[in-house]
């Protein structure tokens, strides 16, 4: 074997000398600016241990998937983000595309509900129903699953500050529904640090909104068990303009924050770290992504088992969902977005995806329509039911590229992670300025290549066309404000206002005495407090975050 | 004077265009200032440095909050850095002072260094004057590090807080030179963190070695401006040292202190402006001379004795030409 | 002493959009252009934009937005900004705006509307051009 590689190192040398360096080549580079060799063998991962760093899929450390028989046993979840204007129109977009063969369902919420503004709150204007559907209370949350039945659906929910009423209103849903929590298949986002750092959501400063997330942790980890609690992200970081191999690390350190503040409240690692899951973004380079979900996958395992001794095999593994690159798409000639979107998926399915949203071509432009939610959906389908890509576990595994690349992804991880570690953590580093530093470098880089041709995009840099504005985009009734603030009025003069004093209070007093803010946030969300009144409350007691945007 | 009688009104539009004007040395900048002078010295000036990252910002829009509860109104002048290479500036101090950007008696007025030797405290000084005619009663300048730059500017307030964290790297010996002696009230802020109260004895074991003579003992105080912690006290502190500087007569002497030292900066500044002339007019002989000097052809000695006279010549024409005017 | 002039700058994001990739990195290209660039944070009211636009005394205002919220933030932005007598400033806007919606941004004194792939250069022309026109 030694000798096979010896001979084989000496004929690469003598391939490069004789053969290949007599030709012109381009040397290309992976996004975080390494070269690349223009050709791999077998000397390239012979410092690889297969069994050690490979190994079987469903096995520990899950290089190669998850789960032993990944697609063959079943196919990821097909989930597309959607949600828009009122909880009406909202559910029959969710009819529509479960009818469509969609598997789960993925909610987005309009800002002001992410930041727990009811919609006649003065910040809300202009902004209900825009990016997401609008929550003002549970009569919101029942007409969006009107007809869908709980137990039989798995929903992701992308909420963070709010994410403790949200998760409650679905659980009272539930109720009413005659579904038994204990049978509720789901996520929330329920990832803060992250919207300090590049999305923005926040509502309470770091310290409680830590505690939130371990509330849930540990009231789900009771009467909840089969929900995901929190889905990390490195999505949006990606989206901000980081690297594939930043977006795994910083996101893994904000995991290990998560993770180091669940142990810190008292909970068993293997109690809540089997419920912890992820959102990544799936870019254009191929390769690269394909070996970031592999590398991601074999260094949780080793986080996990080494450095926090979980003992439960689901602890240390990686599982996670993935949205192709809203960032990625361009308003010019949108069209090309169609085959964008699919390598990306693809990418996202040999990488050995657990649940998968593919954006839609319109969607640089606007929500997408009906028909472009349809189309990317038809994507996913296609590339499950006739590629046969599907056919065997890891086709990529092997690959002398592929392997050598994870391993190389793995190391820069950790060095990012080793950083973060010196400067006290993600928290901290996130204080400092340091990750949202990192990104903002990443992107004027990357913006710098595009304008000066050196990264070509199609359709925009280069090979651009005179073409008349997009015909056909999804318009949000301007009247939806308007709309839904008389809803809520009519609403608020509607219900029990008896019984919402002393539900109110009863939060109140939980949050002072540091009691698990589950209980009394589901008491107010049954005699339907408002999704605002409920945040007003835990204002009073924690304050705001008040932002500082590191430029 | 248009802008200097808006801002004498009250007009905030004049107050921001005043400002641009000074700052830029346009022409009719020192006549303005002229007409600003009488109208201050009413005003109390705060200065604030500490090394990046020791939270001046949020501590300004901490104070700033706190003096708001009194009422007092206030200017705030946020100093960022000009990169060296483009000579543009991100200024994003602004971000950091949410708790008071939408207070109508708070301005806050962010300023690049902009690498004009002195240009910087120049400018800063005379926007605090800016601000003092306006009528504010605090004007709190917020510089951006802790060098030689910082040291004159803080110079020209009427109390120097100098901020530092724990565990930030930067120790006190690091930061000592200089800014040490001129610290009137020394923040550890974050003081939640681990080290603050060793940091709290450094700075007391550096104080009591400093030879310094003072009457008065600088205060430390320990805040975590993030959450708002200890600013009360720090106020308190500003306003126990205006006690202090005031009934000691220290104030008078240290604001007669200040005015000679501009004085100075303005004469510097006024005859660096014909020196630059000079230079424009003559680009290519400077340039030529220039070259000889270096090759050993010529000294640069005689060349500036050369330049100072002719600016010496051009400065008498232009007073007889202002005594004609007059 | 024009040499010391800068053009200086507010890149604002106003409402509840966290989305600042665009602004951020708009804000780094104007600096190396040159420009003082002050950023305003995210979730910023009219009133807070508007302020800062005033107090800075800056040349450019540059509003960024991806949630759609532009039909109704930018009127009470262009209406607070003709109240401060600051009619003069330019004013740009740029993020997720659809096309069809632009004539009437421009018709609210809104030089130009930038969409998704333009160059700092094709700003940076713009303002430059623009500003000494205006002068």
């Amino acid at each position: 074997m030694e000798r096979d590689l010896e001979r084989i190192r000496e004929e690469e040398d003598r391939w490069k000398r004789e053969c290949l360096n007599k030709h012109r080549f381009n040397r290309a580079e992976t996004d975080w600016g390494e070269e690349i060799k223009p050709l791999y063998t077998p000397d390239d991962t012979r410092d690889i241990d297969y069994l050690e760093e490979v190994g079987f899929p469903g096995e520990y450390p899950f290089t190669r998937g998850p789960h032993p028989s990944m697609y063959l046993g079943r196919l990821w979840t097909m989930r597309q983000y959607s949600g828009y204007g009122t909880a009406e129109e909202t559910n029959k977009r969710y009819r529509y595309l479960l009818e469509q063969g969609q598997t789960g369902l993925s909610v987005a919420f309009d800002l002001p509900t992410q930041i727990g503004y009811d919609s006649d709150h003065p910040l809300a204007q202009g902004e209900v129903g825009k990016v997401g559907v609008a929550v003002d209370s549970l009569a919101d949350m029942e007409t969006i699953f009107d007809g869908l039945p709980l137990d039989k659906l798995s929903t992701s929910m992308t909420i963070n500050s709010a994410a403790a009423v949200l998760l409650a209103m679905y659980i009272v849903v539930a109720e009413k529904q005659g579904v038994d929590p204990g049978k509720l298949n789901g996520t929330i986002q329920n990832d803060i640090l992250k919207e300090y750092t590049v999305r923005g959501t926040y509502i309470f400063p770091v310290g409680p909104s830590l505690r939130l997330i371990t509330d849930i942790f540990e009231y789900c980890s009771k009467h909840v068990p089969r929900w995901n609690t929190i889905n990390i992200a490195g999505y949006h970081m990606r989206e901000a303009g980081a690297t594939a191999v930043q977006e795994i690390a910083f996101t893994f350190a904000d995991a290990i924050e998560y993770v180091n503040a669940g142990i810190k409240a008292g909970l068993k690692v293997d109690d809540f770290a089997p419920r912890i899951s992820w959102i990544f973004n799936t870019h254009n380079n191929f390769f690269e992504e394909i070996a970031k979900y592999r590398a991601a996958r074999r260094l949780w395992a080793k986080i996990m088992k080494e450095r926090f001794e979980a003992k439960d095999p689901r602890s240390w593994m990686f599982r996670f969902h993935t949205q192709t690159a809203g960032s990625a798409l361009t308003a010019q000639q949108p069209l090309n977005n169609v085959v964008r979107v699919a390598f990306q998926t693809l990418a996202a399915v040999l990488a050995g995806a657990q649940s998968l949203a593919s954006c839609s071509f319109d969607e640089a432009l606007a929500l997408p329509t009906e028909e472009s939610v349809r189309l990317s959906l038809r994507t996913q389908q296609i590339i499950a039911h006739e590629l046969g890509v599907t056919d065997t576990v890891d086709p990529m595994g092997g690959s002398f590229y592929m392997e050598s690349l994870t391993k190389r992804m793995e190391e820069e991880i950790t060095e990012y992670l080793k950083k973060i570690d010196e400067l006290g953590g993600a928290a901290a580093a996130i204080e400092k300025g340091y990750i949202q530093q990192e990104i903002q470098e990443s992107a004027y880089r990357y913006q710098k290549e595009v304008e000066s041709g050196k990264k070509v995009v199609v359709g925009m840099n280069k090979y651009q066309v005179e073409e008349p504005p997009t015909k056909g985009l999804l318009k949000v009734d301007p009247k939806v404000g308007e709309t839904q603030i008389e809803k809520l009025k009519a609403f608020k003069t509607t219900r029990d206002s008896v019984k919402l004093e002393p539900a109110l209070a009863a939060l109140k007093n939980a949050a002072e005495r540091n009691a698990n803010l589950m209980p009394p946030i589901l008491d107010a969300v049954r005699v339907y407090a408002t999704l605002g009144e409920i945040c007003d409350v835990l204002r009073e007691v924690f304050g705001e975050y008040e932002g500082t945007s590191a430029i | 004077m248009d802008l200097v009688d808006g801002v004498r009104k009250g007009s905030v539009r004049a107050l921001a265009k005043l400002i641009t004007l000074v700052e830029n040395e346009q022409p009719g900048a020192i006549e303005a200032m002229e007409s600003i002078y009488p109208h201050t010295g009413n005003a109390y000036i705060i200065g604030i440095t500490g090394p990046p990252g020791a939270g001046k910002s949020t501590l300004t829009d901490k104070i700033t909050k706190e003096l708001r509860r009194e009422n007092y109104t206030v200017g705030i002048i946020a100093i960022d850095p000009t990169s060296p290479f483009t000579g543009g500036a991100l200024l994003g101090d602004r971000v950091r002072m949410q708790g008071v950007s939408n207070d109508e008696d708070v301005f806050i007025r962010s300023m690049a260094t902009r690498g004009t030797l002195g240009g910087l405290s120049r400018a800063t000084a005379d926007t605090s004057k800016i601000l003092d005619a306006y009528g504010k009663d605090y004007v709190i300048i917020e510089t951006v590090g802790v060098g030689q730059d910082e040291v004159d500017i803080i110079r020209t307030a009427d109390v120097s807080i100098l901020v530092v964290i724990p565990g930030s790297g930067d120790d006190i010996q690091a930061i000592k030179a200089g800014i040490m002696e001129i610290g009137d009230i020394f923040v550890v802020n974050k003081s939640d963190r681990e080290g603050a109260d060793r940091l709290v004895t450094e700075i007391k074991m550096m104080l009591d070695l400093s030879s310094a003579p003072r009457d008065w003992t600088p205060a430390i105080v320990k805040t975590i401006a993030t959450e708002d912690k200890g600013v009360e006290t720090l106020v308190e502190k500003i306003k126990e040292h205006r006690e202090y500087l005031m009934e000691s007569g220290t104030l008078a002497l240290r604001r007669k202190e200040r005015i000679r030292s501009e004085i100075t900066k303005i004469v510097e500044n006024e005859i660096f402006r014909y020196f630059d002339g000079l230079i424009a007019e003559n680009r290519d002989i400077y340039d030529q001379r220039l070259e000889d000097i270096v090759g050993k052809k010529e000294d640069p000695y005689l060349l500036a004795k050369q330049a100072v006279e002719i600016i010496a010549k051009k400065i008498s024409k232009k007073a007889g030409e202002y005594k004609g005017r007059g | 002493m024009n040499q010391d002039k800068r053009i200086r700058t507010l890149v604002a994001k106003p409402g509840l959009d966290g989305h600042d990739r665009g602004a951020k990195v708009i804000a780094r290209a104007l600096r190396d252009a040159g420009m003082e660039v002050i950023y305003s944070g995210i979730r910023q009211t009219p009133e807070q934009i508007v302020d800062a636009a005033l107090q800075e005394d800056v040349d450019v205002l540059l509003l960024s937005i991806l949630s759609g919220a532009h039909s109704f933030l930018f009127p009470r932005i262009m209406e607070l900004m003709k109240k401060k007598g600051l009619g003069d400033i330019l004013v740009l806007g740029g993020g997720i705006i659809p096309v069809e919606d632009v004539p009437e941004l421009k018709a609210l004194g809104i030089s130009e509307v930038f969409g998704p792939g333009m160059t700092s250069e094709t700003l940076i022309k713009y303002i430059t051009e623009n500003l000494s026109a205006g002068n």
